[in-house]
């Protein structure tokens, strides 16, 4: 017999990847939409809301303390750092 | 100490005691990984000193008397990449870092022991990889710059594979510390009681999860063009050559501090114990440690002044560059500073810490010359840049390596080796180290480019005494394994604590049990209390 939190537990599974399939529908729908550079800007956007979901339910980040909150997060400070890094390359030479 | 001692074993074989080829192939215990780690980096140590001693026999002549041209471009390759990502990457961190870590902490074994084994598993894996790319002869040296890596004939893509492999296998090994450190730690071992070797172990673990997925990142791209021809890297396809580099240096620039920050780790724990003083400044080489490890991430494009990346770039990255000084200085300075009016005793392991100072200072301090974009353009693929690696990389990590060897070998083996033979080996490797790399310098200076096998011949003399030098060296190094390696068998019993240290690892056996310690051992006190504390219970 299941117990009450698990079944909550499986609950929120369920809804969060019915979420994330909504969120694959909108990427391809979106995907029809003629809007110039901004496509790839609201296709980065929902991958980034995807994965954020998948980090903080199926990887339970939202239950974790604040050192792995800084685990999660400080290697984002470092793709923002090779990302800027290149681009002040590529966008600034002559 | 007498240099032949009888060769009775010493009692207690600790985790030495299981033999067979089972039991090390399937062991759990980080010792022993430790110990299987240190022979297959010291194995390509020795493979890609052969391959450097046959560079420099090249150039002694200006001309293709001992072998081709062509084959001298695959040497210097192979010298790098068993170097680079056989012996130097791995061998403090998986080798020593291993071995010492659970036992400076005060733990049985490292977090996940089964994780463990299995990125030995996977560094061997990546080896017989590597190994089998080398079939086809591959002269695109260690940094398989594009265009001529996405193009060769050469079987760069298995190559690139097994890189993968043996990152995947540093990846795994530096998890697995971080959480060790965090995780495992003996009762009243705070932060600040840590040995500073774990400092640095710690910093390096963080660079090594953070860096090395991008390098494999990287050989996949380059992998993906050459078997699909994506254009990434191709400009005929919209992608950039420089891109390559970008990625290849986000991680190869940190990776050099993956090298140093170990050997600059154990250095730290030598120079107490030999000085008989408590370490000068522990916070400040601890958090420069960690300001190393941030700031390493920040200076790749000084590796591509010359490239034909933008001036603004260029000039980031080189103010950038001059900020690693800094905490490098902080070390020094407080080495220099630990040393002062200390009860000095130059046994081997201190005299090669002594070495790896003076060796380092002069290695790190030509860096600022290749990191200032004027001289860079002058010093840029010339020796000047060979003779700095050499002396950070070999004067500096492999030094401490061997300083780290001579110091925990009493405490690896239960033997102690012969100090005799140990001083005539330092001498070797301290003047033939000098002779072969100070002479780059002024080659580098003088406009002598790197990797050249042909040369005008106005640079024969100083490339005679280069060569000569290599030998010096070479017969130091093969003396020092030869005085460890018999050691193994006829070296006199050690006591668990044979040097007078003070961190956790002298507090059990030589060799130590396989679970470490009888009891977990409680911490009071900071492992650098030498000094008057020590004189008054004398």
């Amino acid at each position: 017999m299941l117990n009450t939190s698990s079944t909550k537990a499986y609950r929120t599974y369920i809804l969060v990847w019915l979420a994330l399939l909504v969120l694959t529908v909108v990427t391809w729908l979106v995907s029809y939409v003629h809007l110039g550079m901004l496509n790839v800007t609201v296709a980065m956007l929902i991958a980034s809301m995807k994965a954020l979901l998948v980090a903080l339910f199926f990887m339970h980040l939202r239950y974790e303390n604040r050192l792995l909150w800084a685990f999660a997060i400080i290697p984002l400070g470092f793709l923002t750092l090779i990302i800027g890094g290149t681009l002040a390359d590529v966008l600034l030479r002559d | 100490m007498p240099d032949d001692i009888a060769p009775s074993p010493p009692a207690d074989r600790g985790y030495l005691t299981e033999k067979g080829f089972l039991s090390w192939a399937c062991t759990l215990d980080h010792k022993r990984i430790g110990l299987l780690y240190l022979g297959t980096t010291l194995l390509f140590f020795l493979v890609g000193g052969v391959f450097a001693l046959l560079l420099r026999m090249k150039l002694m002549y200006p001309g293709e008397e001992l072998f081709s041209n062509k084959a001298y471009n695959v040497f210097f390759t192979l010298h790098g990449i068993m170097m680079i990502f056989l012996f130097i990457i791995p061998a403090i961190p998986s080798a020593l870092g291993n071995f010492l870590i659970p036992l400076m902490i005060g733990a049985r074994d490292v977090a996940f022991p089964r994780l463990n084994i299995f990125s030995y598993w996977i560094f061997l894996a990546g080896i017989i990889v590597i190994l089998a790319s080398l079939a086809s002869p591959l002269d695109t040296g260690w940094t398989f710059y594009t265009p001529y890596s996405a193009t060769t004939g050469a079987a760069v893509t298995v190559l690139s594979f097994g890189i993968f492999l043996v990152g995947m296998s540093s990846i795994l090994t530096g998890l697995n510390f971080i959480v060790t450190i965090h995780r495992l730690r003996a009762p009243g071992l705070t932060w600040f009681r840590l040995p500073l070797f774990i400092w640095s172990m710690y910093a390096t673990s963080i660079i090594q999860v953070l860096a090395t997925p991008v390098v494999g990142i990287t050989f996949l791209l380059l992998a993906a063009e050459r078997i699909f021809g994506v254009g990434f890297f191709d400009p005929a396809k919209g992608g950039d050559p420089l891109l390559f580099q970008h990625f290849f240096w986000f991680y190869s620039h940190p990776v050099v501090y993956v090298m140093i920050l170990p050997a600059m780790g154990i250095v730290s724990e030598i120079l107490p114990v030999f000085a008989r003083k408590p370490i000068f400044g522990y916070k400040g080489i601890a958090y420069s440690s960690l300001a190393i490890a941030f700031i390493g991430f920040l200076v790749w494009g000084h590796h591509m002044f010359v490239s034909g990346m933008s001036d603004v770039a260029g000039i980031i990255f080189s103010f950038l560059t001059f900020f690693v000084a800094v905490p490098t200085g902080v070390k020094v300075f407080n080495w220099i500073a630990t040393l002062y009016r200390g009860s000095i005793s130059l046994d081997a392991p201190m005299l090669y810490s002594l070495t790896f100072i003076f060796l380092f200072i002069i290695g790190g301090l030509t860096g600022p010359f290749l990191g200032a974009l004027a001289t860079n353009v002058h010093l840029h693929d010339t020796y000047f840049v060979v003779a700095h690696f050499h002396y950070t990389m070999m004067g500096g990590t492999v030094i401490g390596l061997f300083a780290g060897l001579h110091y925990w070998f009493p405490k690896m083996f239960g033997r102690m080796y012969s100090e005799r033979r140990a001083l005539t080996a330092w001498l070797l490797i301290f003047f033939g180290f000098n002779i072969t790399f100070f002479s780059m310098f002024i080659l580098g200076v003088q406009g002598m480019p790197r990797r050249w096998a042909e040369y005008p011949e106005r640079f024969q003399p100083l490339h005679i005494a280069s060569t000569a030098g290599s030998w010096f060296l070479a017969l130091g190094t093969v003396l020092m394994f030869w005085n460890l390696f018999r050691s193994l068998f006829r070296g006199g019993p050690a006591q668990p604590d044979p040097w007078g240290s003070k961190t956790l690892e002298w507090r059990t056996g030589s060799p130590p049990p396989t679970h470490n310690f009888a009891e977990i051992p409680t911490v009071t006190e900071w492992p650098y209390g030498f000094g008057k504390k020590e004189k008054e219970r004398e």
